[in-house]
């Protein structure tokens, strides 16, 4: 790991002023995805500002139908709040199921998003409960921020401040999870409110998409049958050693119906 | 960038100079010279570097140095009285036979005490997820489930190999 200056941020303001005077500065949230980059050599920024020690930043609150989880809040905590486990039990499983304990005592919401890990389970959860990304300056709907690998809506002196998710009346998340890394080799979250259904996907492509085929078949009749026979498209997602793309999209199909039977 | 760290080890103040991008279990290794934390991968796999920050079990090769500033560490050196009186936890490692080489050790205990405080009540199949972050490569993981075992469900352990 090249060296490199260190900020510890007071405020969201004084890290946005610190990137900005930095020549190649670089925000570090939960570092569960920066550090490892770094030790390889993949980046090196003249500056890291750490985001750590900005308690504003952290929290999970219930308002009326808005689940609101701070960007620095770790998956740990995610896990284990009675908070989210009651409005959506969903969420908690995923967050629960992050990596390993102690990356889930590190690793952040914001920090997860922001990076836009194609095998990460965050995204999916943006997606599949239509969840709104609040910034330092802006809101953006989670449909409209994961734009490609490794790539989001996010300016490069943009910060996420909180993700914002809407209660559904039901979701459930299930990962097929890589034996070694724990990431997503492809992870599905079903989601209903009033009717509406989300599908969203992560693992599978290079980032986080809605299975609008599954979400229309499944609008007009909520049973794992109604989806049994659309076929995910191959073209676009992902292949490697572990899985091609054809064994991701079996699996995409498989999962989708397994979230299904287990709301109905 | 050199910088000072000042953080509690052990319930001790201790202090280094050290360069921004040191990391936690170097600053312990190679500046307190606290080698019971092992570097297995490096690469936040293998859990081997594990030690508790604010009371909270994390890798000590994925976070600077500089992130520990002002907070508490426990290494493996810390668990045991200062009489030598073992932590239950490692006594229950000793009485299973939790180890074969060695070297996974210190982290599989650290992770453990970290498994069976949240976990009370824990069953073998919740610790070994549990454990999905700390590898053993003599595969000794049997010792190592019964010993997190016996400390988070007492009683849960029948017999002996």
């Amino acid at each position: 790991m090249r060296d490199f200056d260190y900020h510890l941020a007071a405020d969201v303001e004084a890290a946005l002023a610190q990137l900005r005077a930095s020549e190649d500065g670089k925000i570090i949230a939960g570092g569960m995805t920066l550090l490892p980059t770094l030790k390889q050599n993949l980046a090196a920024p003249t500056d890291l500002i750490d985001l750590g020690g900005i308690s504003a930043l952290r929290g999970i609150a219930l308002d009326g139908n808005m689940l609101t989880i701070k960007a620095m809040t770790i998956h740990a905590d995610v896990g284990a709040s009675d908070v989210v486990r009651k409005a959506i039990p969903a969420l908690a499983t995923l967050a629960g199921g992050i990596g390993d304990p102690a990356v889930r005592h590190r690793g952040t919401i914001g920090g997860s998003i922001a990076n836009s890990d194609p095998a990460a389970d965050y995204p999916g959860a943006v997606v599949g409960l239509g969840a709104t990304i609040v910034t330092d300056r802006r809101e953006i709907a989670g449909d409209d921020f994961f734009l490609g690998l490794f790539e989001t809506a996010l300016e490069p002196d943009e910060i996420i401040t909180q993700v914002r998710f809407p209660v559904p009346d039901q979701a459930h998340y299930i990962k097929f999870r890589h034996p070694a890394s724990g990431y997503a080799v492809a992870g599905v979250m079903v989601s209903r409110t009033k009717g509406k259904v989300r599908v969203g996907v992560t693992g599978a492509g290079p980032y986080a998409f809605r299975a609008s085929d599954f979400e229309t078949a499944l609008e007009r009749d909520f049973n794992p049958q109604a989806i049994a026979s659309i076929e995910i498209s191959v073209e676009e997602l992902n292949s490697d050693i572990s899985s091609s793309a054809e064994y991701r999209a079996n699996l995409v199909q498989v999962l989708a119906r397994r979230c299904v039977t287990a709301l109905i | 960038m050199t910088l000072e760290v000042k953080l509690t080890v052990n319930g001790v103040e201790r202090s280094a100079q050290v360069e921004a991008r040191t990391l936690l279990a170097e600053l312990l290794r190679d500046h307190l010279k606290l080698t019971g934390t092992h570097v297995g991968c490096d690469t936040t796999q293998c859990g081997c570097c594990v030690v508790h920050l604010d009371g909270k079990a994390i890798k000590s090769c994925t976070i600077l140095a500089v992130q520990a500033r002002g907070k508490a560490v426990t290494t493996i050196e810390g668990l045991a009285q200062p009489d030598g009186t073992l932590h239950p936890m490692q006594e229950a490692f000793r009485e299973h036979h939790g180890l074969q080489c060695g070297f996974c050790t210190p982290g599989m205990v650290m992770m453990g005490v970290d498994i069976a405080r949240r976990n009370p009540g824990a069953d073998e199949d919740l610790i070994r997820h549990q454990l999905e972050g700390n590898i053993c490569r003599c595969t000794g993981y049997q010792g190592i489930v019964e010993a997190i075992l016996s400390v988070a469900t007492p009683g849960a352990v029948k017999g002996h190999h």
